[in-house]
């Protein structure tokens, strides 16, 4: 009796820990990667990666971190198990953020420095092409239909919309200053784009390319000048959005369907990138200067933790 | 038949407490009208001036108005335990505390009740101050609102014992301003009601200590962990033991024989 008692404590715990995902964050400062049990609420551990980690994505199939290593100029591939790198994609000088596509076979690199977009194919690790785009591209993204890619340049303050069968820039569209990143809605109908110096965030439609509406923020208490949008989420039921305010330390909740604001969540400072869990069920920002990420429940959509990580997190991302 | 007869007694002086609070509408509404001034006009004004350290028992970021709450409900209880002890002045002047203290009862335990009243009171308002701060999105996690209790009842009955004590030192209604001056303000303000330890540190080492040392402090620290569901043993202890000596210290107070109404000519 005991120990059907014991085996069945046992099994509930085993579950529940296989429910648990596992968060990455890439610590720009400390060249590494920390790994977060954001059940418990802990770091479970910190590994080197190379010089000053960023942008970092798993592929669809969970298994392959991509992480570009800015300071060595590639992006390396890492074994989501084992932690060990298992290749590195040509991504030229500089890599900051990229984005892959649905299918987990393309790879789309913003080189900030040479103001190009570079088009990686995973399986052959070659470079395809290699798009010009506006001064300073930093924001980018693939449409969950792999229809169009955006590239958001931040001196030219423009989305640049690329065809993904053919790479070739087919539009662009006019946004506040400093654009920095870029989302699309899960039916891919609406791109969400955050200007850094504009204080805004553009929802923009993808078959005309027009904007739709231009949402500023307000918070209470904080000066408008540290309003600084940078990261964006939306749900996969396209109602709420997400917004990281930088400085202003606040995460904007945002209707996505009426488009407006229903609530700031105060996190770390310098709140920079977003991720889902991938229940949905709860978000995760990363804070570059309080140096910890916060943890903030979706369903009463209150912040419930904030774990110190390491030096500078920078990028997020989850595997379940 | 002992039982009942003291169960009769405390119930009475329990009964007529909060009767005379609730029947007492402006009481009632200045005692909710204080804290919320603080927090809807003082806390605003300090809204990020906390800083950004991360202190038990709070996990996260917080605003500095969900900093402020336990703090509040501190001083709802402190401003309570003066209270009372105004209206045991008030009563010693028209003579009801005579009737009291004559009645056939250890004296110790009348004191008791009427401290106990004092704390029921104050627990009533500290509740209807957190349904408020609710409806202001401080939202603690709801099991706290359960936890929270036995915190109040200790600090409540710790802070009342503190007025009671005072009241057996003042002779006269009109010398009750040097209280507010001399116990209630550099208790509050020289407490963790306001300002985390460490920002006061910053500041400076002696307030650190005073503040660290403050009984207030501790009584805002026990409040403060319960209501997000720990226990801070260090702020138990310290709370308890000022209890007990307040208490101890009152008691001797009104003994006639004894204490301080010996020494002003008659307990009124």
């Amino acid at each position: 009796m005991n120990k059907q008692v014991i085996s069945s404590v046992l099994s509930l715990i085993l579950a529940a820990s296989a429910q648990a995902e596992t968060v990455f964050v890439t610590l720009e400062k400390d060249n590494a990667l920390a790994l977060i049990d954001p059940v418990e609420g802990e770091l479970i551990k910190t590994v080197e990666i190379g010089q000053r980690p960023r942008g970092i994505v798993v592929s669809p199939d969970n298994k392959v971190l991509y992480i570009a290593v800015s300071d060595d100029n590639t992006v390396k591939m890492i074994d989501a198990e084992t932690l060990k790198e298992i290749g590195t994609l040509p991504s030229s000088d500089d890599p900051e953020t990229f984005a892959l596509n649905p299918k987990g076979d393309r790879l789309y690199v913003s080189n900030e420095d040479d103001s190009m977009v570079t088009v990686i194919d995973i399986a052959k690790k070659k470079v395809i092409k290699q798009i010009k785009v506006g001064v300073e591209p930093e924001g980018i993204t693939v449409s969950p239909d792999n229809r169009w890619v955006i590239s958001a340049s931040e001196t030219t303050n423009m989305l640049h919309w690329i065809d993904a069968k053919t790479n070739e820039i087919v539009e662009n569209t006019l946004v506040d200053a400093r654009p920095r990143a870029v989302t699309f809605t899960a039916d891919s109908k609406f791109a969400w784009a955050t200007s850094e110096m504009g204080s805004t965030l553009t929802i923009v439609d993808a078959n005309t390319k027009q904007i739709l509406k231009r949402i500023t923020f307000e918070i209470q208490g904080v000066a408008k000048d540290k309003v600084q949008p940078v990261g964006v989420v939306i749900d996969k039921e396209s109602k709420l959005g997400y917004v990281a305010l930088g400085p202003a330390n606040r995460v904007a909740v945002v209707n996505a369907q009426t488009y407006e604001v229903e609530k700031y969540l105060l996190v770390g400072q310098r709140v920079w990138n977003l991720a889902f869990s991938p229940d949905q069920k709860r978000l995760y920002t990363t804070n570059g200067v309080s140096n910890d990420i916060s943890i903030i429940d979706l369903d009463s959509q209150t912040v419930t933790k904030s774990v110190g990580v390491g030096n500078f997190p920078w990028g997020v991302a989850v595997k379940p | 038949m002992k039982f009942l007869h003291y169960w009769r007694a405390m119930w009475g002086i329990i009964w007529r407490e909060c009767w005379r609070f609730v029947t007492q509408r402006e009481r009632f509404v200045s005692a909710l009208v204080r804290p919320l001034v603080w927090l809807f006009i003082f806390a605003a004004g300090f809204r990020s001036a906390l800083g950004l350290a991360i202190s038990p028992p709070y996990e996260t970021y917080i605003l500095y108005e969900v900093y402020i709450v336990p703090g509040l409900c501190g001083m709802i209880q402190l401003f309570n335990g003066m209270q009372s002890s105004l209206s045991m002045v008030y009563d010693r002047e028209m003579g009801s505390m005579r009737i009291l203290l004559t009645c056939p009862l250890p004296r110790w335990f009348l004191l008791l009740s009427k401290l106990l009243a004092g704390t029921a009171v104050s627990i009533l308002q500290v509740y209807v101050f957190l349904g408020i701060a609710w409806c202001y999105e401080i939202r603690p996690p709801i099991p706290g609102f359960g936890w929270i209790l036995p915190a109040l009842t200790l600090s409540g009955l710790m802070l009342g014992a503190l007025g009671l004590l005072l009241s057996s030192f003042i002779k006269q209604l009109e010398n009750f301003a040097g209280v507010m001056n001399f116990v209630i303000f550099p208790m509050f303000f020289m407490s963790t009601a306001l300002y985390p330890l460490w920002k006061i540190k910053e500041s400076s080492a002696l307030l650190y200590r005073l503040a660290e040392y403050n009984p207030f402090s501790q009584a805002v620290e026990l409040i403060r962990y319960a209501l997000y569901g720990q226990f801070n043993q260090t702020a138990f202890v310290y709370t308890l033991a000022a209890l007990i000596v307040f208490m101890t210290l009152a008691i001797l107070g009104y003994n006639p024989s004894k204490g301080m109404m010996t020494r002003k000519g008659g307990s009124g």
